[in-house]
C-alpha cells in the first residue's frame, strides 16, 4: 500500500469516512516526508508541526461526532503571500520576514472550517514576483524532478510540495500563471479560477485587477473539490461574483466529450516552442479526439501584446500596493540611530522620508524594486496615457478578442510553457525581460479573467510537460470536464519523481 | 527608450526607495530594455476602444459602513508588529519640522 501522504484527496477521504485511517495518521505521514526531504528540496519556509497535529486531532473528533466532508481532516500547504492568524507570513521577502497576521484569509477561515489542516507555509518568488522561485528572499525552491533545476514560479513551493507528496493539495495565487506554470514544470494539476471566483481578502496583493487564488492538486477531481470550498462571494473581496459553482464531477456527465469542440489557438503554437512540449500537445489532443472531442483552428491575433499589456499593468499595481510597506505599522523597519552627528534630523537621515526610504530599500529584494520602479515610471505624469492608458485599451482587446472565440468552441488548449522546467541560474534567472517572456501562454487568461488549467499530458527528456485548458467566465466546470476524462484515459498524473 | 541616471534616481524618489548607485546604474539599464519591449504596444490601433480596469462587470457593491470590533487581544497582535510604539499608538517620526 502507498504511504498515507501519497494519497489524492479524494482516495483519503473515502478512507477516513470508512474510519480505516484517522487525520493524525495522515497528517504525521505528511510531516515525515516533509523532514525526509524538504532539506533538499526547499519547498517550505514554515512547518507548524504542533498546530497542525492539534488541528488533526480535531479533525478526527469532528469526523467521530458525525460530521463529514471531502476535506475534513485532509493536510495542506498554502502559499507563504496567503494570511494565516497566529502563523508566519513573509511573502517570502526580507521586509515581512517576521510579520504575523492577525486574521486569515477568506480562504484560510474556509478551509479552517471545512476541517482541512494546515502544515505550512511554502515558498515563492518575492512577492510573488517571478516564474521560478528564485526571487525568494529565502532560497530557490529546487524542482522534484530534478533537483538542479526550478520548480516554476511564483507557487514554486506549493507545486514542489504537491509532487513531492509533502501534502495532499496547497493553495497558490496566480497573477499571470503563478499556479499552472509550475504546476507544469512539477507535472502536477493547477487551477487558476475565473477572477472573482474566489476571494482575495487576506492576499498579499500584488496585481489586484488579475490576482486570484486556486489549488494546486494531484488530480483534476480533487482540484474541483478544493475550489469547490474557496469559492464563492466574500463581502471584504468586493470583486467576487455571485455564481454557482456546482462540481461537475458528482455527476455521470462528465465523461461525454463528444458534443465537445476545443480551441487551438494558432499564435500559441509558434516555432518557439520545444519539440518535446509540441509533441506531447500533439498526443494530447489525439487522445481527446478519441474520446469524441473536435478541433478547430482559432486565432487570438492580440496574443503577442498580452506580455507587454501584463508589464505595464502589473508593476503599476504592484508600485500602488506595496506602497503600504513603509516601515512604520509593521514589517522590517531601519529608523536610524539617533546618534549621528548630523545637526538637522533630515542630515542624520531621521526624518520620515529616511524612514521610508531606507526600510524599502533594505527590505525589497532586487525584482520588487524594478517592478515599484516600473509601475511609478510608467503612472507618473506624462507617461500615463502613453502606458497604462494604452495598455489598458490593448488589454480590452485580447479579452473581447478571447470571449469571441470562446463563443465557438467550448474551451481552449494550449502548452502551459514553451519548455520544460530551466536550470537555476538559468539565462532567465539574470534577464528580467526573458524572465517575463516566460509567461507568454499565462498572460491572455489572467489579463481576460478567464479561468485556465494546467494538466500533466508528458514528459520531455524525463521532466514534465503541462497542457493548459482555458474556459469561459465561470466555466470552471467545462475545464475539470474536459482534465477528468483525459486523466481517466492517460497516466501521466501517476508519475511520480523518484526522489 | 534609454533613461538617463538622473531619470532613475528621480524614478526611486518617487517610489521611496533608496538604491546603492551601483543598484541605479544595474536598474537603469534593465528598465530601459523592459520600456524598449513595451514600445510595441504603441503600434496597435485602439480608436474607439475602452480601457479595462476590471473583467468582472460588477457595479458598485455596496456595504454598510459599520464599524466592527475586534476582540482586544486580536488588536493587541495586530499593534504587536509595528516597529515603535508608545502604550496603544504607533510611533512615528517627526512629520513636520
Amino acid at each position: 500500500m502507498k504511504s498515507l501522504n501519497q494519497l489524492t484527496i479524494k482516495q483519503a477521504s473515502q478512507l477516513l469516512a470508512k474510519k480505516e485511517i484517522t487525520s493524525v495518521a495522515l497528517t504525521e505521514a505528511c510531516l515525515k516526508r516533509i523532514k525526509e526531504i524538504d532539506g533538499k528540496i526547499k519547498a517550505c519556509l514554515t512547518v507548524c508541526e504542533k498546530e497542525a497535529l492539534a488541528e488533526a486531532k480535531k479533525a478526527d473528533e469532528r469526523r467521530a461526532a458525525g460530521e463529514s466532508g471531502d476535506l475534513l481532516g485532509i493536510p495542506y500547504f498554502a502559499k507563504d503571500n496567503i494570511l494565516t492568524r497566529g502563523i508566519k507570513t513573509t511573502a517570502a521577502s526580507k521586509i515581512l520576514a517576521n510579520y504575523i497576521a492577525p486574521y486569515d484569509a477568506t480562504i484560510i477561515k474556509k478551509l479552517k472550517q471545512a476541517g482541512a489542516v494546515l502544515l505550512g507555509k511554502t515558498n515563492l518568488d518575492e512577492f510573488a514576483h517571478g516564474s521560478s522561485t528564485e526571487n525568494s528572499a529565502f532560497g530557490p525552491t529546487h524542482n522534484p524532478w530534478d533537483l538542479t533545476r526550478v520548480p516554476g514560479g511564483s507557487s514554486g513551493g506549493s507545486a514542489a510540495a504537491v509532487a513531492s507528496d509533502m501534502c495532499l493539495f496547497a493553495l497558490g495565487t496566480d497573477t499571470c500563471g503563478s499556479i499552472r506554470y509550475p504546476a507544469g514544470f512539477c507535472g502536477i494539476v493547477g487551477l487558476k479560477p475565473t477572477y472573482g471566483r474566489s476571494s482575495r481578502f487576506g492576499l498579499i496583493a500584488m496585481t489586484s485587477s488579475t490576482d486570484v487564488p486556486g489549488p494546486l492538486a494531484k488530480t483534476v477531481e480533487d482540484a474541483a473539490i478544493v475550489l469547490s470550498v474557496i469559492a464563492g462571494v466574500d463581502e471584504n473581496d468586493a470583486t467576487t461574483v455571485n455564481q454557482p459553482h456546482p462540481n461537475p464531477l458528482l455527476s455521470k456527465e462528465r465523461v461525454n466529450l463528444k458534443s465537445m469542440t476545443i480551441g487551438l489557438p494558432k499564435e500559441y503554437f509558434t516555432a518557439g516552442t520545444d519539440q518535446g512540449v509540441t509533441q506531447a500537445i500533439e498526443q494530447a489532443v489525439a487522445t481527446l479526439k478519441k474520446l469524441g472531442v473536435k478541433f478547430k483552428s482559432v486565432s487570438l491575433p492580440h496574443t503577442k501584446y498580452a506580455i507587454p499589456v501584463y508589464y505595464i499593468i502589473t508593476p503599476s499595481e504592484i508600485s500602488s500596493n506595496l506602497a503600504r510597506f513603509d516601515g512604520i505599522k509593521y514589517g522590517l523597519s531601519a529608523a536610524p540611530s539617533l546618534t549621528s552627528p548630523a545637526r538637522t534630523s533630515r542630515e542624520r537621515g531621521n526624518d520620515l522620508m529616511s524612514v521610508y526610504t531606507r526600510s524599502r530599500g533594505k527590505g525589497f529584494g532586487p525584482e520588487a524594486k524594478r517592478r515599484i520602479m516600473l509601475g511609478t515610471y510608467a503612472l507618473s505624469a506624462g507617461y500615463y496615457d502613453a502606458y497604462y492608458l494604452q495598455a489598458q485599451k490593448v488589454r480590452t482587446q485580447i479579452k473581447q478578442e478571447m470571449d469571441k472565440v470562446l463563443q465557438e468552441v467550448d474551451c481552449l488548449l494550449t502548452p502551459t510553457a514553451p519548455h520544460v522546467a530551466f536550470k537555476i541560474g538559468a539565462p532567465q534567472s539574470a534577464d528580467p525581460l526573458k524572465m517575463y517572456l516566460e509567461d507568454i501562454f499565462m498572460a491572455g487568461a489572467s489579463l481576460s479573467g478567464l479561468p485556465a488549467m494546467s494538466i500533466p499530458c508528458g514528459f520531455d527528456n524525463g521532466l514534465p510537460v503541462g497542457m493548459q485548458l482555458i474556459g469561459r467566465r465561470f466555466d470552471e466546470a467545462m475545464l475539470f470536464r474536459v482534465g477528468w476524462a483525459y486523466e481517466a484515459t492517460t497516466r501521466w498524473h501517476l508519475e511520480k519523481p523518484g526522489i | 527608450m534609454s533613461l538617463s541616471q538622473e531619470e532613475v534616481k528621480h524614478i526611486a524618489e518617487l517610489a521611496r526607495l533608496e538604491l546603492t548607485d551601483q543598484e541605479l546604474e544595474k536598474y537603469g539599464g534593465q528598465l530601459s530594455a523592459v520600456l524598449d519591449y513595451i514600445d510595441q504596444l504603441k503600434e496597435v490601433d485602439v480608436e474607439g476602444v475602452a480601457p479595462t480596469a476590471q473583467v468582472t462587470g460588477l457595479e458598485n457593491i455596496w456595504r454598510e459602513d459599520e464599524i466592527k470590533s475586534w476582540p482586544q487581544h486580536l488588536v493587541e497582535a495586530a499593534l504587536s508588529d509595528a516597529p515603535a510604539k508608545e502604550g496603544r499608538f504607533i510611533k512615528v517620526k517627526r512629520v513636520i519640522e
